[in-house]
């Protein structure tokens, strides 16, 4: 199946710069060749520490960030040459809902008006009758009511705020939608709400998602694959269920042990990683886990490791690792 | 947990604003009063005036403020204008049939009262209410021309600062990096230069003039100002809904003005009446060193001038004094009230 976003090998580095005349001393490599594809009614959860760059891949495919290196392409066209109308024409088709839907939303205009907006900007509504028309549908599909047209972002709580933002990001009929931690300012009953919501919107239109969050639960919740990322590169991805049966990558493994369970008598010794995560300014040399893990080797030391897929033989989807330990043909 | 909004019709941040701005009583009538008193100095020459309003002279209808007339007009000899306070002039009009209808105050700020017996500065009279100043003018009709001056003056320079104030924070804010880096180094410069010796270069070169004050001062008086709109910009710019109309393809300047600006307005609107009110006392200054508008123009600060060469004649320094002092403590009631009104930590 053709994916309708595919993210090849992009690239991001901040330079950081001093002095008066803005010397670049050092680069920020917060995104280090990442590739990842979507496909039609698709999930792709993308979960890290924060700092690990996964909001900046979700920037950097809207292009409210311009990549350096690598390349995007929307349903097999490459969108990191399109400018002008183009690339308006694209950005109709990628859409992206803000982890805080206080912010995301402009305290001076409507519910209408801000739902109404991508209408507006790409000239797509003849009248703003229609325009109303098709804001006060979508107002349904995500729950809430065509009597909330004329009220302000104010007047919202933030579950219902998010909905807004979510009804925003529909209204061009896009084909790719990203979540950028799109829960993490909610409630946890609320958190599920939206997430059902999300999903059901998923089941009748057939989106394509990339869902970016740190927490685990949600992404397990929601995704159908998951890319795990940590200091700029992804260390493994795997389907869901493989991921959660079979975590490979020991920085999955400690992730996974840290997540919060619900039920104290099945709470283990937590294999808690040592130290913070190195700075993205100092890359550590060889592979970027090895000062925290658990089982580094001298090679992990110097050599970057490269994508292993361990996936069972058949299986059809593969599932990446990026770890030595997986060398030399390691097969479970 | 379902999420409800509460019932009620939409209400507008600026309507919740002037609703609390409202709920202020001294601020808000002293909006009232301000606003009235400027729309009745905007009539001054209806209040004090020196001609009749109307003249109704054998039969037909005269309007000297709007036209002159010759005094051949009104039977005399010179066709020169008609002096209107010439004993003449009255005269034709006790005639049965003639009728001169004359404003409150008789007197315009620059007519001299040369029936006043005594020296000048001259006591309140019948006739000169507040009494006259030191060239036997009446100063109810320079307060009221005075008054229209300093507010007129105040609102140009407020706007004319606002608008440049707002345009460099804007620019600052929204592109930051070098031109932010450099624009605040130049505001640091221009800042430090000494304003008060730059005027009274200018005013010994160039004849002064209230177009030639407002220019210079406009000069400095956005300065205070654009550091606010940056800093609305430069935190305006990355929210999440600036982001999402960029991720839209809105343009630059379109995201400044449809969405920055309306939201970094908050500075700018809740300072109004304090910079109003310190541009007009930087204009009363002036004057009353002697730097401002030129000599016949009526002007507070001239007025206080006087009042303090002639400190027995207290109506001068008294009335002057009462004028500015309402003036500007009404402008500071709207300002607290509007910075009231604008305050986040309020619903």
């Amino acid at each position: 199946m053709n994916p309708v976003i595919d993210v090849r090998h992009l690239v991001k580095h901040f330079p950081l710069t001093g002095g008066l005349l803005g010397r670049k001393i050092q680069l920020l490599k917060a995104v280090d060749g990442v590739s990842l594809a979507v496909a039609r009614g698709e999930t792709l959860g993308l979960v890290g520490e924060s700092g690990s760059g996964k909001s900046t891949v979700g920037n950097c495919i809207l292009r409210l960030i311009e990549p350096d290196r690598g390349d995007i392409l929307l349903a097999g066209q490459s969108i990191l040459t399109l400018t002008g109308q183009e690339l308006r024409r694209a950005r109709r088709r990628m859409q992206m809902v803000f982890q805080d839907p206080q912010s995301s939303l402009d305290p001076r205009m409507t519910v209408k008006k801000i739902v109404g907006y991508p209408l507006e900007v790409h000239g797509l509504a003849a009248s703003s009758a229609e325009i109303a028309d098709r804001v006060a549908h979508l107002l349904q599909e995500v729950g809430l009511s065509s009597d909330h047209l004329d009220r302000y972002p104010h007047e919202f709580s933030g579950g219902q705020r998010q909905r807004i933002g979510i009804a925003r990001a529909l209204i061009t009929e896009p084909d790719f939608i990203i979540f950028d931690e799109p829960t993490s300012a909610l409630d946890v009953s609320v958190q599920a709400q939206i997430l059902n919501l999300i999903k059901d919107l998923q089941r009748r239109h057939g989106y394509a998602y990339l869902f970016i969050s740190h927490d685990l639960t949600v992404v397990r919740h929601i995704s159908h694959r998951i890319a795990v990322m940590y200091l700029g590169t992804l260390v493994e991805s795997a389907t869901r269920k493989e991921l959660f049966d079979h975590p490979a990558h020991p920085y999955t493994l400690a992730l996974l042990a840290s997540a919060p369970k619900p039920n104290p008598l099945l709470r283990q010794e937590l294999a808690v990683l040592q130290g913070d995560p190195p700075s993205p300014v100092q890359v550590p040399p060889g592979c970027r886990f090895h000062p925290r893990c658990p089982h580094a080797m001298e090679i992990c030391r110097d050599t970057e490791p490269e994508q292993h897929n361990i996936s069972p033989t058949g299986a059809a989807s593969p599932h990446l690792v990026c770890c030595h330990l997986y060398r030399e043909g390691h097969r479970r | 947990m379902v999420d409800t909004v509460p019932a009620g019709r939409g209400i507008t941040p600026r309507q919740r604003r002037w609703l609390r701005f409202r709920r202020n009583r001294r601020g808000y009538y002293s909006l009232l009063i301000f606003s009235v008193l400027f729309v009745l100095c905007l009539g001054a020459e209806l209040i004090s005036n020196d001609k009749p309003l109307l003249v109704s002279y054998e039969g037909s209808w005269y309007a000297p403020l709007l036209f002159d007339y010759p005094e051949t007009t009104f039977g005399g000899v010179f066709v020169t204008e008609t002096d209107y306070r010439d004993p003449f002039f009255l005269e034709q009009m006790e005639k049965p049939g003639n009728r001169a209808i004359f404003p409150i105050n008789h007197h315009d700020f620059d007519t001299i009262n040369f029936q006043i017996d005594g020296p000048v500065p001259s006591p309140p009279t019948t006739s000169n209410f507040l009494g006259t100043d030191d060239r036997g003018r009446d100063v109810f009709a320079r307060l009221l021309y005075g008054f229209r001056l300093s507010v007129l003056f105040g609102l140009a320079l407020t706007a004319v600062g606002t608008l440049i104030g707002i345009l460099v924070g804007a620019i600052q804010g929204y592109l930051g990096g070098r031109i932010d880096l450099f624009g605040q180094r130049f505001i640091e410069i221009w800042g430090a230069m000494p304003e008060l010796y730059l005027l009274i270069i200018f005013a010994s070169i160039f004849e002064p003039s209230a177009l030639l004050l407002l220019v210079l001062l406009s000069l400095f008086s956005w300065m205070g100002l654009s550091d606010y709109v940056r800093a609305e910009f430069l935190k305006g710019r990355n929210l999440d809904y600036v982001r999402s109309a960029r991720a839209l393809g809105v343009s630059g300047p379109v995201i400044m003005v449809r969405h920055l600006l309306p939201n970094g307005m908050t500075p700018v609107i809740t300072f109004l009446p304090f910079r109003m009110s310190a541009s007009i006392l930087a204009l009363t200054s002036l004057d009353f060193l002697g730097l401002g508008v030129p000599p016949s123009t009526p002007s507070l600060g001239e007025l206080l001038a006087q009042g303090k060469n002639n400190i027995d004649a207290w109506w001068l320094s008294l009335s002057t004094f009462l004028v500015l002092v309402g003036m500007l403590v009404l402008l500071i009631f709207i300002g607290e009230a509007l910075r009231e009104a604008f305050d986040p930590r309020k619903s």
